[in-house]
């Protein structure tokens, strides 16, 4: 129960020792140890005093409902006239399971439940407090304790299939302590490996330790990130700049989102101790403005570490000194390339320069600026306190550590998943994933977003990790995982990111500008209706098959930076392992998974149609035409193909082609 | 250090661009968004090389030589490289180089035939872009655009001015205005920078040659030509002449082939403007009123104080610049020598310069009740001219200039140069002050193409603290420095475009510092061998005040030869 | 030099900066669109002069960014995401659906004012694709079915204002 403030006071002495503990118990004055410790105590939540309730309130569970299911509970416990608890929670990473609700009462261990959309929080509530064992069929695990009841025939959390193979060191808190609490951070040992850098290592020992740990940028660059943060040391300089790059902009891609909305001060921790160990006074961090939630947590979070002097001037008295800003991205994909992000903060157009000089040596305003991803240094903490021979054990030989996957798409358990490096494919898309939903067959994973490939059914065994995805065309990235099924068509991701580079690209350079828009064309001709059908164009279109492979390599060559250099990545990719569907849209003019809406149809069979009218009613683009009772007929320019009028007809009267 | 260029080892200095190094042993890499002595943006990807040991090709404009790198600089590789970037170019570019303006002057052509590109590989999927002519000066193709941002820069880091810029982003991205305006709507000072850099059609100047033509062709019309100093030293290039070499003789014997009735020399209002404007010096200093005075023959200099620092109006000469003193000259003095009525006289200026097609459309410059320039020509279109009459300028007889606005001092001949104004202005000033004429002849200290270049002068006890400038970047730093009250001035003398007009905005295409440097010597050297080198030794032009303007800063001079200035917005 | 009207809502706005400079530009531009909804043409000029920057700059950065509007939004601003896992779940059906219902294209406001409709990047939410927000409520698991009771629920919401 000490463990918090017992690290603290090691660190912590004097006049600071008071104020730390006048932070945590505001308005108490001189509080003793006793209280102070009681108070971590409470705020661990090892144990509660009354009926807790935690709901997932990260941008997932609210999409899924998240605030009505509070507004219900709420509702409920006033009428119920019970002392209670509800704290908002970030996302623990079940996003298939959202709304998810968490339930701690005392004596007995936490409790999650998921779905818990509102109509489903008074039978629980109900049946928990009446002892109902029945409602527990619906729980999807308990937390584990020494000290408190044990729930019967509930998983725990470390046997829940999904969270079974995963190891949580940057996930660890996230849904499970209130990301607006700085308290219930430090009770967790939180700000421990920051007192202990500050008061114990220098720069240059910190950077040996990260350097030695074998952690490597986890948003995609996969450099050595104790190595960069050395160039930045040694390079001599009066002001310094650490920049953490949460813009997160591959789609797909929502594991930094989780961490800031669920657990900010693991980050910002991170990012203290970083910026210590390369000399920096000032830190920005620069976040999509499309993460309207994670901004506030960031900027609360921040407001208490002023508050409790974890920054500003003199920490923990040290003499070191660190501002943090918030900069808010303001939507361009290409920002979160080091150089052009490092624009958008000085006020210009997001757009990259040459490198060298690398931002290490000059970055920000010309000077030395390093640049890290959220994950990289929500790792960094962790590092500190464990030591680097921990990180280092795990993983495999060339990529240390944990990576966080947002595991997205045709999947029946979708969601964040942390494991060691090294796991193979398979492991994630099946034994964590659960495997393709609907019974659907597997088709391929893409891995690394607009800059990635995909990985298919021959290479599922192949160990996740910097090196080994780069044999088969594919590429880490910041840890997208979208998987599609037999319905999805191949050239359509392809055309699908192909657009979106188009929409992002910066303009700059002539080959990633023009050169993309070369490549949109020749898959939009692909993909395109048999409006009006020459001889010659068949052959066209596969000239254009020959022609991507040309241009992809130019395009890789000399491009400027690393968007346009990784642009025809998917291409190449979905070339390499579905050149057949290729073959079939521009031979055969068919898409077979019948998804380039130009070249498929759907279409009512005149003898089988009653009239009912069901479908015309169902469609959404009110393509269907007919008067009841006499056969309807569909559109197909105004049909959107979205297959409703097809799930709804009790007749079997309308096929697609 | 050591390295290795296409197999051959050489050394070469730490610390340069594989571009630079390449150059020093006459290996030409081709760029297309480089500019000398701006930092390389790295954006047309032109200039990339193959370096051993390295996965994808560098730009050689933004990479250091490092020690023991190999470079290979035409590679199959590279080749093909720079041929699909161009080809790429080309499927976005309209095909209209038989009618466009840099037809074989355009940098883009150039590189398509040295790379043998005779294939239209890509799908075309150029889109129409409005153009726009609502400048005087200048008119602007977006769809000839090639994104290399080398205007954008010129006018920013150059020019500090900024009137176009990059917007939105992608296949979306456009050099234009703020609000994508015309470029009358902005602080666009028209110095036509932008189009010396272009290295397509994209910016040209607005083209006057047909109302030249239509005006030679009337029979009721008397058209007169006028040319400035910085151009007989410019033309002869684009003839086959070497560079530096004079051909004022020539020039004159072309126009008069060409049906201009009566051939004038700027040089010659030049040394009025300086018989005006070293009285109007020696009066301020006298007075101690309204110091510094700033010179105002480059308009493009004259907008940038109104857009920027309106404060400084009242500084500036009111003297008109050259061309336009001579415009009024021509239809009130010369009119009635020659009793012609003004209203059939159509007065045609060439020009190293842009800006003066603006200028000559200004408000103010309208004397009694003629405009005094009717249209002005660039270098460029003189040049095209000579070339539509098929005049082979090499093979002519040199003639004279018309009297009695023929004849010029060599001190005239200097506003063709930076720092050439200030001399001649001071040669003649320091007469007006002492009465002698030994006290200044060449000043050499202003003789250099530095950007800034102060000197300070005692003249019979008067202490003249002056400052030359050219390029509007040191413009500002200098009105900056008098703002905040770290300098002081009595003379300033502006050029717009950096190193003068020899290297104006109309001048031929491609900013040549060695030929620069060539044009500057020659007006230097015939500085050096005019019998007559001060402006108030110009007898045609003391006859002038004696027959018409009495005296400097009389009346009839005020009316005819000066001018007011306003503050103007615009963005 | 004759100064422009200054609106007094983001000369008041601008106070929020004192000592801005070019770094400011983007964030300023943010502030002042949260407030005002859209820049206006006055609104950037007053920006420019007021970071002493000159306007094709304040343009060019402001044209660069997606999060940037020139024409007023409508009441409820529906953002539709265009992530990969939405559009491997369909997202597209969605978007033609909501064009269908709404009938204007991506990017513009109905003449009502009352919608208006854009595509955006990522929205971080993945695990429950296809997603949307409107004025900042999110909207998950979106089917074409569940876009009909979606949008009519603000149109109710509008009628009961009225």
């Amino acid at each position: 129960m000490n463990n918090g403030l017992h690290s603290m006071e090691n660190y912590l002495s004097g006049n600071n020792l008071e104020y730390f503990k006048s932070c945590l118990l505001p308005g108490v004055v001189n509080p003793t140890s006793k209280e102070v410790a009681e108070k971590l105590g409470t705020l661990k939540n090892d144990s509660v005093d009354k009926p807790y309730f935690f709901i997932g309130a990260g941008t997932c569970g609210l999409g899924a409902g998240a605030l009505h299911t509070k507004k219900t509970l709420l509702g409920l416990l006033k009428s119920l006239h019970l002392n209670y608890e509800i704290i908002e929670v970030g996302c623990i990473g079940l996003c298939f399971a959202e709304p998810i609700m968490d339930v701690f009462l005392p004596g007995k261990n936490r409790l999650s439940f998921g779905h818990v959309t509102s109509d489903k929080v008074e039978p629980i509530v109900h049946a928990l407090l009446n002892h109902d064992q029945a409602i527990l069929s619906q729980a999807l695990f308990q937390y584990q304790s020494d000290h408190l009841m044990k729930w019967e025939n509930v998983p725990f959390m470390e046997e829940y299939p999904f969270l079974k193979k995963q190891k949580r060191i940057v996930l660890s808190q996230c849904g499970i302590i209130n990301p607006l609490s700085i308290g219930q951070y430090i009770a967790q040992s939180g700000y421990v490996p920051l007192a202990k850098t500050l008061k114990e290592l220098t720069p240059i020992e910190v950077c040996d330790i990260i350097e030695k740990s074998g952690l490597k940028g986890r948003g995609g660059g996969g450099f050595l990130t104790g190595k960069k943060w050395k160039f930045a040391l040694s390079t001599p300089s009066d002001q310094k700049y650490f920049i953490c790059n949460a813009d997160e902009g591959d789609p797909g891609a929502f594991m930094d989102r989780a961490v800031v909305e669920g657990d900010p001060h693991k980050l910002l921790e991170g990012l203290i101790i970083a910026a210590y160990a390369i000399g920096a006074s000032k830190a920005y961090i620069y976040i999509r403005a499309e993460y309207p939630l994670a901004i506030a947590h960031l900027e609360k979070a921040i407001d208490d570490l002023y508050l409790w002097k974890f920054l500003g001037s003199n920490i923990f008295d040290s003499g070191f000194d660190l501002d943090i800003i918030i900069k808010k991205g303001a939507g361009a994909f290409v920002c979160g390339e080091e150089t052009a992000l490092i624009h958008s903060i000085e006020g210009k157009r997001g757009m990259p320069r040459p490198r060298p000089p690398f931002p290490a040596v000059s970055g920000l305003h010309g000077k030395p600026s390093v640049i890290n991803n959220v994950e990289t240094l929500a790792n960094i903490p962790a590092i500190i306190l464990n030591g680097s021979d921990w990180f280092n054990s795990l993983g495999n030989n060339n990529s240390k550590g944990t990576k966080v996957f947002a595991l997205s798409g045709k999947i029946k358990n979708t969601g964040l998943v942390e494991v060691p490096m090294g796991i193979t494919m398979r492991e994630i898309i099946f034994d964590i994933g659960g495997g393709p939903k609907n019974n659907k067959l597997f088709k391929a994973v893409q891995i690394g977003g607009p800059s990635g490939g995909c990985v298919t059914n021959e290479h599922l065994d192949i160990n996740i990790d910097y090196d080994s995805l780069k044999t088969i065309g594919a590429m880490m990235g910041s840890g997208g995982l979208v998987v599609m099924d037999e319905d999805n068509c191949m050239v359509d991701v392809a055309k699908f990111f192909m657009d979106f580079i188009q929409r992002e690209s910066c303009g700059k350079c002539i080959p990633c500008r023009e050169g993309t828009k070369q490549m949109q064309n020749i898959l939009e001709k692909i993909t395109r209706g048999r409006i009006s059908e020459k001889g010659n164009d068949a052959l066209d279109r596969f000239k254009g098959i020959l022609q991507l492979e040309e241009l992809s390599n130019t395009i890789k060559e000399t491009s400027l930076c690393g968007l346009g250099q990784s642009a025809p990545n998917p291409i190449l990719s979905t070339l390499k392992y579905f050149r057949h569907e290729y073959e079939a849209h521009i031979f055969d003019r068919r898409c077979p998974s019948g998804v380039c809406s130009e070249l498929v149809n759907f279409e009512i069979i005149e003898e089988k149609c009653k009239g009912c009218t069901l479908c015309a009613k169902k469609c959404p683009s009110s393509a269907i035409k007919g008067t009841p009772k006499a056969p309807h007929y569909i559109n197909n320019e105004k049909c959107i193909k979205c297959g409703q009028c097809l799930k709804v007809c009790k007749f079997g009267a309308i096929i697609k082609n | 250090m050591k390295i290795e260029i296409n197999h051959q080892s050489i050394n070469m200095p730490a610390g340069i661009s594989i571009l630079d190094a390449c150059k020093s042993v006459n290996i030409n890499i081709p760029t297309l968004c480089y500019l000398e002595d701006l930092f390389p943006s790295g954006s047309c990807r032109m200039c990339v090389v193959e370096i051993a040991g390295m996965k994808n090709l560098v730009t050689s404009c933004s990479t250091q030589i490092t020690e023991g790198m190999k470079i290979f600089t035409h590679s199959n590789r590279v080749i093909a490289a720079r041929k699909s970037i161009l080809e790429l170019l080309l499927s976005n570019h309209p095909d209209d180089c038989l009618y466009c303006d840099k037809n074989n002057s355009c940098e883009l052509q150039k590189l398509s035939a040295e790379l043998g590109v005779r294939n239209r590989n890509f799908s075309k999927h150029s889109i129409e872009k409005e153009i726009d002519k609502s400048s005087p000066s200048l008119v602007r193709d977006p769809s000839k655009c090639i994104l290399c941002g080398r205007c954008v820069r010129v006018c920013e880091e150059r020019q500090t001015v900024s009137a176009i810029s990059f917007i939105k982003r992608g296949s979306q991205t456009k050099v234009t205005t703020a609000f994508d305006g015309g470029l009358n709507t902005s602080n666009c000072i028209n110095c036509g920078q932008c189009a010396m850099v272009c290295p397509t059609g994209a910016i040209v100047e607005k083209n006057n040659i047909k109302d030249v033509l239509a005006a030679l062709s009337d029979p009721d019309k008397v058209v007169v030509v006028q040319h400035a100093p910085a151009i007989s030293v410019t033309l002869g290039e684009l003839f086959g002449f070497k560079p530096g070499s004079d051909v004022n003789g020539q020039m004159t014997a072309a126009l008069r082939k060409m049906g201009f009735q009566f051939v004038f020399e700027t040089s010659f209002s030049a040394d009025v403007t300086i018989m005006e404007e070293a009285s109007e010096l020696v009066e301020r200093i006298k007075k101690g009123d309204k110091l510094p005075l700033m010179t105002s023959c480059s308009p493009g200099w004259i907008k940038f104080i109104e857009h920027f620092y309106p404060e400084f109006l009242n500084n500036l000469s009111t003297c008109k610049s050259p061309q336009q003193m001579m415009g009024a000259l021509i239809k009130s003095y010369w009119a009635k020598k020659k009793n012609i009525d003004s209203k059939n006289i159509y007065s045609v200026s060439i020009m190293p310069c842009t800006a003066k097609k603006f200028e000559a459309g200004r408000a103010e410059m309208i004397t009694g009740g003629f405009a005094d320039i009717d249209a002005v020509l660039t270098t460029r279109e003189f040049a095209k001219m000579i070339d539509m009459f098929n005049i082979n300028l090499a093979k002519l007889k040199p003639e004279n200039a018309d009297d009695p606005l023929g004849k010029h001092s060599s001190a005239a001949k200097l506003f063709g140069v930076t720092g050439g104004v200030a001399e001649a202005a001071l040669r003649t000033a320091a007469f007006l002050i002492t009465n002698d004429d030994s006290k200044v002849q060449e000043i050499r200290e202003y003789r250099d193409l530095e950007g800034i270049k102060e000197l300070t002068l005692n003249i019979n006890g008067i202490t003249l603290k002056t400052v030359v400038v050219s390029g509007l970047a040191n413009a500002r730093q200098v009105l900056d420095d008098i703002k905040r009250g770290i300098k002081q001035y009595h003379f300033i003398e502006v050029m717009t475009c950096p190193g003068g007009c020899i290297a104006g905005g109309g001048q031929p295409f491609g900013l040549d510092k060695n030929r620069i440097i060539s044009r500057m010597k020659a007006l230097y050297q015939i500085d050096k061998n005019e019998k007559i080198r001060k402006s108030h030794h110009n007898k045609d032009v003391a006859a002038l005040y004696e027959e018409f303007l009495m005296h400097p800063l009389s009346k009839q001079s005020h009316e005819l030869l000066h001018t007011s200035y306003k503050a103007r917005t615009g963005y | 030099m004759s100064k422009q009207n200054t609106s007094p809502s983001v000369a008041c706005l601008l106070k929020k900066f004192p000592k801005a400079n070019r770094g400011d530009l983007i964030p300023i531009l943010q502030y002042v669109q949260d407030s005002e909804k859209f820049l206006s043409k006055s609104t950037m000029m007053e920006i420019g002069e007021f970071l002493k920057l000159p306007l094709s700059k304040v343009y060019g950065v402001a044209t660069f960014y997606n999060q940037f509007k020139f024409h007023p939004p409508g009441k409820y601003q529906i953002q539709i995401c265009r992530g990969t896992a939405c559009h491997v779940e369909g997202s597209s059906a969605i978007l033609a659906a909501l064009v269908n219902d709404l009938k204007i294209n991506a990017g513009e406001t109905t003449p009502d004012g009352i919608f208006s409709l854009e595509v955006v990047a990522c929205i971080g939410a993945c695990g429950l694709a296809p997603v949307m927000s409107i004025n900042g409520e999110f909207f998950a698991k979106l089917t074409c079915e569940k876009i009909k009771h979606i949008i009519q629920s603000f149109r109710d919401k509008e009628t009961a204002h009225e």
